[in-house]
């Protein structure tokens, strides 16, 4: 008993170390740096201390947060309509080797493209408003829906199919019952990939030309030499990043399969 | 050879009353030549003729290339003979047969359903209701000593455990005829022997036709009626022994003279084709 104890007592410290880690090294960076700002002189125009980023958060959270919404429409919309585009995109290059062989290395090509070039572009054809970042959105989170969709349905062993032919199985059948189970980790692999990537492509839209949303918050904030309020829209992207993946990941945890681990 | 073949299960008289849900299989020349992506043709079986019993146990057993998973592949309907035919009760198969059931080497459950879930699957493949066929699943783990695993997802169960759900599953509709290809291949020794004791007394309560592929020469014995050899490039049936040992079979019945005999028989073919070589 008393052994038993004595080993489980280390055990326990381990993994409360292992868990606040992060949050104390966290901890101890912020600190650091609120204390290093003063201590060297720091201009709050170069750096504003945690704290008064903080405090600026608070105080203009109103403003922050109308800015907020515009952005997450944007993510929002642009990752949805990826959604409703991708997987059916996948899922036709997976069934159609016509269709696989015509647009799969199309895709790739254009893929090689990096998204935010295209921004002025965008901006020039779809004009100011809400259209060239929700396309941006679309666009930068497009691919890696398309590409986990057709790999998670590939990841199938032909034995699974032939199982499920020798019950006398629809192809439907087959799809749903199969198919698509076996697929869905893979394909909300690419969904967290994805709404990662729309924050950024929201964001570019909103620098080239915009007059709401965060990425034109910041901008203003910028050439205002208003630093702070810069660092209060970093940490507000960052944590509407941070949101749209957790809610992605929920969806996920009610929809996916969690894989058990033997006892 | 084809006459030979037609060797009528005599054990098939020995379980009186339960022999009437058995399909019987017709196989009459079939050869299965299969394309390679260059273009080259590999004759995986060739004018095969094979007839079983309705409620017949028969095993087929021979070296890896020999055609036999071919074999079960066309019995279950999976892929299309290039010549000849098969017929399941007299209708030819053209697609995978409503009174088939099929174990394969893997146990294939889904991941994401519980042993219930998996074993009623051709029951929802079939659209029928399965509720109904709730007390047939409890009483099949019952059989195979799985009761109260009912709500376990697979990777709660060890491979031996998984492999007999496989089993239930293509026992819950109570097929004619049960396809096994190589069902115990990937069990350790021990798992494999007390999976093959349980098989037998399943089908003599089952009383369906079932078609056993296997590596194993003692296995193949052990269990079947019949005991069909088959060797490769191309595969054809060499030999179809008749297993005439009194069942149910026990263990011990391994070390009975006419088993021994079988496997000797079995051995000689072998080492004839040039499958076994005493060095």
């Amino acid at each position: 008993m008393a052994t038993r104890q004595s080993k489980a007592r280390p055990r326990i410290l381990r993994s409360v170390l292992e868990n606040g880690a992060s949050t104390a090294l966290a901890a101890v960076l912020l600190i650091a740096w609120q204390v290093a700002v003063p201590l060297l002189g720091i201009s709050e125009f170069v750096l504003p201390t945690p704290w008064a980023i903080i405090a600026r958060i608070w105080n203009d959270f109103a403003l922050l947060m109308q800015h907020a919404y515009v952005t997450g429409l944007e993510v929002v919309f642009g990752f949805g309509i990826a959604v409703l585009v991708g997987v059916p995109t996948g899922l036709t290059i997976f069934y159609s080797r016509l269709f696989e062989k015509a647009v799969y290395p199309l895709l790739v090509a254009l893929q090689t493209i990096p998204k935010v070039v295209l921004a002025p572009l965008l901006v020039l054809y779809l004009g100011y408003d809400w259209a060239p970042k929700i396309f941006l959105a679309f666009l930068i989170s497009f691919f890696p829906i398309v590409i986990s969709t057709v790999v998670g349905l590939q990841t199938l062993e032909k034995a699974m199919v032939d199982l499920l032919r020798s019950m006398g199985a629809t192809e439907m059948q087959t799809f749903f019952k199969l198919r698509l189970p076996t697929a869905l980790p893979s394909i909300f692999g690419g969904f967290k990939v994805a709404i990662s990537l729309a924050v950024i492509g929201a964001v570019i839209g909103e620098y080239v030309a915009a007059q709401r949303g965060l990425g034109y918050l910041q901008l203003q904030a910028s050439s205002q030499f208003d630093t702070t309020l810069s660092f209060a829209a970093v940490v507000v992207i960052s944590a509407m990043g941070v949101l749209m993946f957790s809610a992605v990941s929920f969806v996920e945890s009610k929809v996916v399969f969690q894989r058990e681990e033997a006892k | 050879m084809s006459a030979a073949m037609e060797v009528v299960g005599v054990a098939t008289a020995q379980r009186t009353g339960k022999m009437a849900k058995g399909v019987a299989v017709h196989i009459e020349g079939v050869t299965k030549v299969y394309e390679t992506r260059q273009g080259d043709e590999i004759l995986a079986l060739e004018r095969t003729d094979l007839t079983i019993e309705p409620s017949e146990f028969v095993a087929v057993v021979g070296p890896s290339g020999c055609g036999k998973s071919t074999l079960l592949g066309l019995i279950a309907g999976l892929i299309p003979a290039t010549s000849g035919r098969i017929l399941l009760d007299g209708a030819e198969v053209t697609r995978p047969h409503p009174q088939t059931g099929v174990v394969f080497q893997s146990d294939l459950l889904l991941q994401w359903r519980t042993v219930t879930e998996n074993i009623l699957l051709p029951i929802e493949i079939k659209r029928r209701h399965t509720a109904d066929y709730l007390p047939r699943v409890e009483q099949l783990l019952e059989q195979v000593g799985l009761q109260g695993f009912d709500s376990k997802y697979p990777t709660e169960l060890s491979g031996g455990m998984r492999q007999r759900v496989a089993i239930c599953r293509a026992l819950v509709q109570q097929p004619g005829l049960l396809l096994m290809d190589e069902p115990f291949g990937a069990l350790d020794a021990l798992t494999r022997e007390q999976m093959i004791m349980d098989l037998q007394a399943m089908w003599l309560s089952a009383g369906n036709t079932v078609l056993f592929i296997t590596h194993g020469i003692e296995e193949a014995i052990f269990l079947a009626d019949r005991v069909i050899v088959m060797s490769p490039r191309p595969g054809r049936v060499d030999l179809s022994l008749k297993i005439d040992i009194e069942r149910p079979r026990r263990w011990k019945d391994h070390i009975d003279p006419r088993f021994v005999d079988y496997v000797a028989q079995v051995r000689k073919i072998f080492e004839a084709k040039g499958v076994l070589t005493e060095r």
